[in-house]
């Protein structure tokens, strides 16, 4: 045989492994030099999707940055599980004002920057769904109008996690919740108009929004180091999976952040002033059941009697995510 | 430099010669001149290396200055009222945090009903959320508290809310002596932060604290205050060494040497008790003045030594303790040796009703005759209120209160001036 083919890592993905590629192309994680900025040892859960979204993006944020990064968390569990004082997770300067003001807090932290000649430090602003979409969604706004120079990246869990899994904004159509609960007529969360945050972010005319899952941790490193190359409000809403709140094992977590984008309910894409530029195809559409059995939270659709028009309606949601995403290939 | 300016440039001009570098603004009344003026000086570059920002509440205002502060700038910003309300978790958080935020407050009433004119009830809301609270009695001391602001909360890592009487003061044209920029920066050294966020040296801040350390930074903060109360009057000595003028320090006395009685009130309403108070010296009547320029932290011994040869104590304020009565009265009564029953508590000028130089003089007399009661309302329309009441009691659905006052009142605005 005179050559060897080039074989893919992970078996059933795109993923080609990084010792096949040039090292500048290789995964920030992957770098001996990566900086560990939400450092071993905090107290999340075992599979937390939103610990593993915060490592690789703010990792990959400290990176674009030349380590010249400062964060302003929202309370949330990413705030309370990085920093049991007096242990401290993370390895950059780092800020927790309160639930609501994550996004003002980055404003007057890239104002300081500003005003003292430090344009080189960069700012980010992070919070999970709840102190994105509901209680901190007017300081995201304003910031977003205002044009400031700060990065927020939200990490959609799709529920209050931290206060024990109470329905958010972000909360999808069925799911239960402590406040939504899997009882009466109609079980679980309502079908709402739902809150798009990313198209809302859009909408805001912004430089760069961004959506990613924790599956593709490729991806969202390089959503990440693109955010960066822009000045200006800039969005990325992650979404990441609570194996806790959603009722699924600690070890599906990419499986099942594979699934939200496979079966078309999470559409993965980025824009640019508010245009979409690129979207992440689905490779194979899968139906929305797949996504949804594994998890507890939508365990009451598929009881003794499941409840078929209730799936069909979250599987019209995904269709019309594909539709107007263009998410699978004609 | 003397000028004949509106107290709201007055307040602009002292905090632009502070160099600030991050300002937030907000729009409410009455402040709103004082952010204006400010981001005018920003846009047109007579205040340089400073950011102005137009945020879209008054919780993110406080919010960006929190951000700024913890950057190490020195931040600003400026409210009032509903604002001070809408900011509040903010308001604690930034004294919780420890960063040395100046703010203005003109205070005003707080609804409902709604209503834009002067009273206390704003600053009195957030009297224990950690922050330095300063009263002004007039433009000068506001302007001049400013420049004393940056330097005490700075030097104690605390903010500091200067407190000055809604329309009163903010939109009142009076001569005040303008520092030179050379004088406030040779009593007001650059911000010098104790904890600041640095690529350079990461440092975590706002983690949680559970019950092992949460009484004893607490206690922390308490601990400043009081420094605070040693560091004062101080400072306002050495402020007239620099500005040549007396302003600040805990409180200020008048006429109280001999005085059986003493009237304690904060803010601009002291001109015009001091005149009563004047009126009725004339008479023979042993009364003076304690006016508290330090609110927060509490001067529990120097309100005591200023009331030690006092018989009798007639607290007025603008604000109301609903269900209990007065809220500086309170505070008075710890620092008073004498019987609690001595103090008495006087509301007056709620959301803006003057408060007449005849009905100051009607009740200090009543105090002074020992007629006056625990806890008196100012000029009362009693008829009013018993007709209100008796609309109540006839009817189970009497409708909304304030309307029907107004209703039966017939005229509108009627005791603002």
């Amino acid at each position: 045989m005179s050559f060897q083919p080039v074989k893919f890592y992970q078996t059933g993905t795109f993923t080609v492994g990084n010792r096949l590629l040039a090292p500048e192309e290789r995964s920030v994680q992957a770098d001996m030099r990566r900086t560990n900025s939400l450092n071993s040892g905090h107290r999340a859960c075992q599979g937390c999707g939103e610990a593993l979204g915060a490592r690789y993006a703010i990792d990959a944020a400290m990176q674009a940055t030349g380590n010249r990064l400062i964060a302003a968390n929202a309370t949330g569990c990413l705030e309370v599980f990085s920093t049991p004082y007096p242990e401290t997770s993370w390895q950059i300067p780092w800020i927790h004002s309160l639930f609501g003001n994550a996004a003002a807090v980055a404003t007057g932290i890239a104002a300081a920057m500003k005003v003292k000649g430090r344009p080189d430090v960069r700012v980010i602003a992070q919070g999970g769904d709840g102190g994105t979409t509901d209680i901190g969604f007017g300081c995201l706004s304003g910031m977003f109008e205002r044009n400031d120079d700060v990065l927020y990246i939200c990490y959609d869990n799709q529920a209050y996690m931290n206060t024990g899994v109470q329905r958010s904004s972000a909360t999808p159509p069925a799911a239960r919740t402590a406040t939504t609960m899997a009882v009466g007529a109609e079980p679980g969360n309502v079908f709402g108009q739902g809150k798009d945050l990313p198209a809302i972010a859009m909408a805001h005319g912004i430089a760069y929004v961004a959506t990613a899952t924790v599956a593709e941790l490729r991806d969202l490193e390089a959503k990440v180091r693109r955010a960066m190359e822009f000045r200006g409000a800039r969005y990325i809403h992650i979404f990441v999976p609570c194996p806790l709140g959603w009722g699924h094992a600690s070890e599906d977590t990419i499986r099942i952040s594979r699934l939200a984008k496979e079966t078309g309910l999470f559409p993965v894409f980025e824009a640019v002033q508010g245009e979409i530029t690129s979207v992440s195809k689905i490779r194979r559409k899968l139906p929305v059941e797949e996504y949804l059995r594994p998890q507890r939270r939508f365990a009451h659709l598929f009881g003794k009697t499941p409840r078929a028009e209730v799936i069909a309606r979250i599987q019209r949601i995904a269709d019309r995510n594909v539709r107007r995403y263009g998410l699978v290939d004609k | 430099m003397l000028k004949q300016i509106e107290g709201s440039h007055a307040v602009a001009e002292a905090v632009a010669l502070c160099r600030p570098e991050v300002i937030c603004a907000y729009p409410i009344s009455p402040q709103t001149h004082i952010v204006e003026a400010l981001g005018e000086m920003v846009k047109k570059g007579d205040l340089a290396r400073c950011e102005f920002i137009n945020v879209e509440s008054e919780f993110a205002a406080m919010s960006v200055a929190i951000g700024a502060s913890a950057a190490g700038a020195r931040a600003y910003t400026a409210t009032a009222s509903q604002g001070l309300l809408y900011m509040a978790e903010a308001v604690f958080n930034a004294s919780g945090l420890g960063l040395p935020i100046v703010m203005t407050v003109a205070n005003r009433a707080i609804g409902a009903p709604i209503n834009i004119w002067n009273d206390h009830t704003d600053a009195m809301s957030q009297r224990d959320c950690g922050w330095i609270q300063l009263f002004a009695e007039n433009n000068q001391e506001a302007l001049d508290l400013h420049i004393q602001a940056f330097r005490l909360g700075e030097e104690l890592s605390v903010p500091v809310m200067v407190c000055m009487d809604g329309f009163i003061l903010t939109h009142a044209y009076e001569r005040v002596d303008v520092p030179t920029q050379e004088q406030v920066d040779a009593w007001l050294p650059p911000f010098a932060p104790r904890q600041v966020l640095d690529p350079a040296e990461p440092v975590s801040i706002g983690a949680m604290v559970g019950p092992e350390a949460f009484m004893e930074v607490r206690y922390l903060a308490h601990a400043k205050q009081m420094r605070a109360l040693e560091l004062i009057p101080g400072w306002a000595e050495e402020f007239r060494g620099a500005f040549g003028r007396e302003t600040g320090g805990l409180l200020h006395t008048y006429r109280t040497e001999d005085a059986e009685t003493v009237v304690v009130a904060l803010g601009s309403v002291l001109g015009t008790v001091k005149d009563t108070v004047d009126e009725m010296r004339r008479d023979g009547v042993k009364i003076g003045v304690l006016g508290i320029t330090c609110f927060r932290p509490w001067p529990l011994a120097a309100v005591r030594a200023a009331l030690a040869r006092a018989k009798r104590v007639v607290v007025l304020e603008k604000c109301l303790a609903v269900g209990l009565g007065g809220i500086v009265s309170s505070n008075v009564r710890t620092s008073f040796a004498g019987s609690p029953d001595a103090v008495h508590a006087v509301i007056a000028g709620l959301g803006g009703r003057s408060i007449t130089r005849a009905s100051l003089a009607r009740v200090f007399s009543a105090a002074v005759a020992g007629k006056l009661e625990p806890l008196t309302f100012l000029d009362l329309d009693r008829a009013l209120v018993e007709r209100a009441l008796a609309r109540e009691r006839e009817q189970r659905r009497s409708g909304p209160i304030a309307e029907n006052i107004l209703r039966d009142l017939g005229t509108v605005a009627s005791k603002i001036g």
